[in-house]
């Protein structure tokens, strides 16, 4: 069911500018605290009201400020997942699943429950209550709750936020799989980037209300279209830039030349980037973008360093640091070899230019 | 001894407390949701009769209520009967001085209820009626309890205003209160202190149960226990 929805909200001092299209599959929004995410997502449930603009869903309006459509939400066929879950406290597994299926036949309400607690693994749980279950099994619960109701949109709200790093992946798998059961789209919302990109194919970048990328993850991450989309999907270099001729950049704020990939020219680009983890310690058989650098910093991890580095040649005070990770085992024989003669290779198919 | 003024008092608390509740519901789930300029003139005039001297009340209510009062002329014509001196106006007099500890309490423990709770269940198609009585109603319960208890405990014990409203007529207006009162006046102290055990009685028996119902209730609150 395609999701549509071009809304504006104005609020002091904020001000909301998206415009989404959410096709069959899950689209994620992604986005700092404050950029409006939780909001888009209020105002399609019909939780809050957008101060003009439209929204539709399937062949239906929901919101439309110029005809003076404005479904309320009980009308909108929106399940909406919260991040603290928002299960009826006083009420049990089964009775938090029942709540939105009152007009049905009692048997066929029971049916309708048993087969829903079995799609998300609650079974003989269904007479206990939100405070006797696990943080996990309590989503699974706000799961369970909203889609009994075959909504044709899914509207999750930093689902994870809540849950300890080992449940998180445990409940994604989770939440991946019931996704890919369930017919409808959905909309998800989060800050996490790398959630994002592992549970949506499609991702929209809000910041400060305003929509600044969309479009297939790998285009956002690989080739982000601007400064601030290039922070948020977690670019840690960026660089000022001169564009010079022949495929190359002066990479004002690194000191160096970089060779870059013709189609990856646009022109009147401002800065370049690279993501860290495509910066590599150089090989013998790196000869183009590999360059004599000094070690700044070294922070370690468990399974890999990170270092900061400054290119060698241009000595100059203003220059800012390149960083990049190396597996730790990589970093002993770097160490074992000098520093010295420590190169980086930064590949011109992995360098982006952008605005 | 003479127990009508048991019965009148139980009578007149027990009225109260319900169009105390009724009222004192209602007006915190208005203000609830209203967002306009007069709220907080609208706060303030639901609490005034908790804070002004029981005196105050009756004599308000005396000049609301006569005989050339807004709402006496109403009931005059309408009924042709006054409320004053009436058992109608005991009820009035506790209800009034009872409603602001229902409606302060009643506010309270709704603003403590999760918005996200009601937004769920509004995504979940449930409408706005049901959604106060089977989600707003429950989870606001302890603290609508403890109000109505309150307000019971307060009508019960009310006084200055029932007496300027009212009046002291025995058989018809005299509660206990009342009836302490001029059992002393009169020097019968003997014969008063009866009735203070009897209300002491009747106050704890209803604080109490209260405590060890709501203790036996399904606690509410969102947040897990582990």
């Amino acid at each position: 069911m395609a999701l549509r929805a071009d809304i504006e909200r104005d609020l002091p001092g904020f001000k909301l500018r998206v415009s989404l299209d959410c096709q069959e599959k899950t689209l994620g929004l992604l986005g700092g605290s404050g950029s409006g995410k939780s909001m888009t997502l209020r105002c399609i449930a019909g939780l809050d009201k957008p101060t003009r603009g439209r929204i539709t869903l399937g062949g239906r309006v929901l919101f439309d400020s110029k005809e003076g459509i404005d479904l309320p939400p009980q009308q909108r066929r929106v399940g909406f997942l919260f991040q603290n879950y928002a299960l009826f406290p006083h009420l049990t597994v089964a009775g938090n699943i029942a709540m939105g299926l009152r007009g049905m036949k009692k048997h066929e309400q029971k049916k309708t429950i048993k087969e829903m607690v079995a799609k998300v693994k609650l079974e003989g749980m269904e007479n206990r209550f939100p405070r006797q279950l696990s943080g996990g099994q309590q989503q699974r619960v706000a799961l369970a709750r909203a889609l009994v109701l075959q909504p044709e949109v899914l509207l999750l709200d930093e689902p994870f936020s809540a849950l300890d790093n080992h449940l998180r992946g445990e409940m994604e798998q989770e939440l991946k799989d019931l996704l890919g059961s369930y017919d409808g789209s959905s909309v998800f919302v989060t800050h996490n980037l790398e959630e994002a990109y592992r549970l949506c194919p499609n991702l929209l970048i809000l910041e400060d209300g305003n929509v600044i990328a969309g479009g297939p993850r790998e285009d956002i991450f690989n080739n982000p279209p601007n400064l601030a989309t290039a922070r948020i999907t977690g670019c840690q270099n960026l660089s000022r830039i001169r564009i010079r001729k022949d495929n190359t950049v002066e990479a004002l704020d690194w000191g160096c030349v970089l060779h870059v990939n013709s189609n990856n020219m646009p022109s009147g680009a401002s800065y370049a980037g690279i993501p860290s983890r495509y910066i590599r310690p150089a090989g013998k058989d790196d000869l183009i973008n590999a360059m004599h650098c000094r070690v700044i910093n070294v922070i370690e991890s468990p399974y890999q360093v990170t270092l900061s580095v400054k290119l060698l040649g241009r000595e100059s005070n203003n220059l800012s640091c390149l960083k990049l990770s190396v597996q730790n085992e990589e970093w002993q024989r770097i160490i074992s070899q000098g520093l010295e003669e420590f190169k980086i290779c930064l590949p011109p198919e992995r360098v982006f230019l952008t605005f | 001894m003479d127990m009508l003024p048991l019965w009148i008092s139980l009578k007149t608390s027990l009225s109260a407390t319900f169009l105390a509740f009724v009222l004192g519901v209602t007006a915190a789930k208005l203000m609830s949701v209203y967002r306009g300029r007069l709220k907080s003139v609208l706060d303030g005039v639901f609490i005034l009769p908790l804070v002004l001297p029981p005196t105050v009340v009756g004599f308000l209510l005396l000049v609301l209520f006569g005989r050339h009062g807004p709402l006496g002329k109403v009931l005059t014509a309408l009924f042709s009967t006054t409320v004053i001196f009436s058992w109608s106006a005991t009820v009035i007099a506790s209800t009034v001085v009872a409603f602001p500890l229902m409606y302060r309490t009643a506010r309270g423990a709704f603003e403590q209820v999760d918005p996200h709770m009601l937004d769920a269940a509004r995504t979940m198609g449930i409408p706005e009626s049901s959604i106060f009585t089977r989600i707003t109603m429950p989870l606001a319960w302890p603290g609508i309890a403890a109000g109505t208890i309150l307000a019971f405990a307060r009508a019960l014990g009310e006084f200055g205003a029932t007496l300027m409203l009212a009046g002291n007529i025995p058989g018809k207006t005299q509660t206990i209160p009342l009836t302490i009162f001029f059992l002393v006046e009169s020097g019968q102290r003997d014969k008063a202190a009866l009735w203070v055990l009897i209300i002491i009685v009747i106050s704890l028996a209803a604080i109490t149960g209260l405590h060890y119902w709501t203790s036996h209730q399904i606690p509410a609150g969102g947040q897990p226990e582990r």
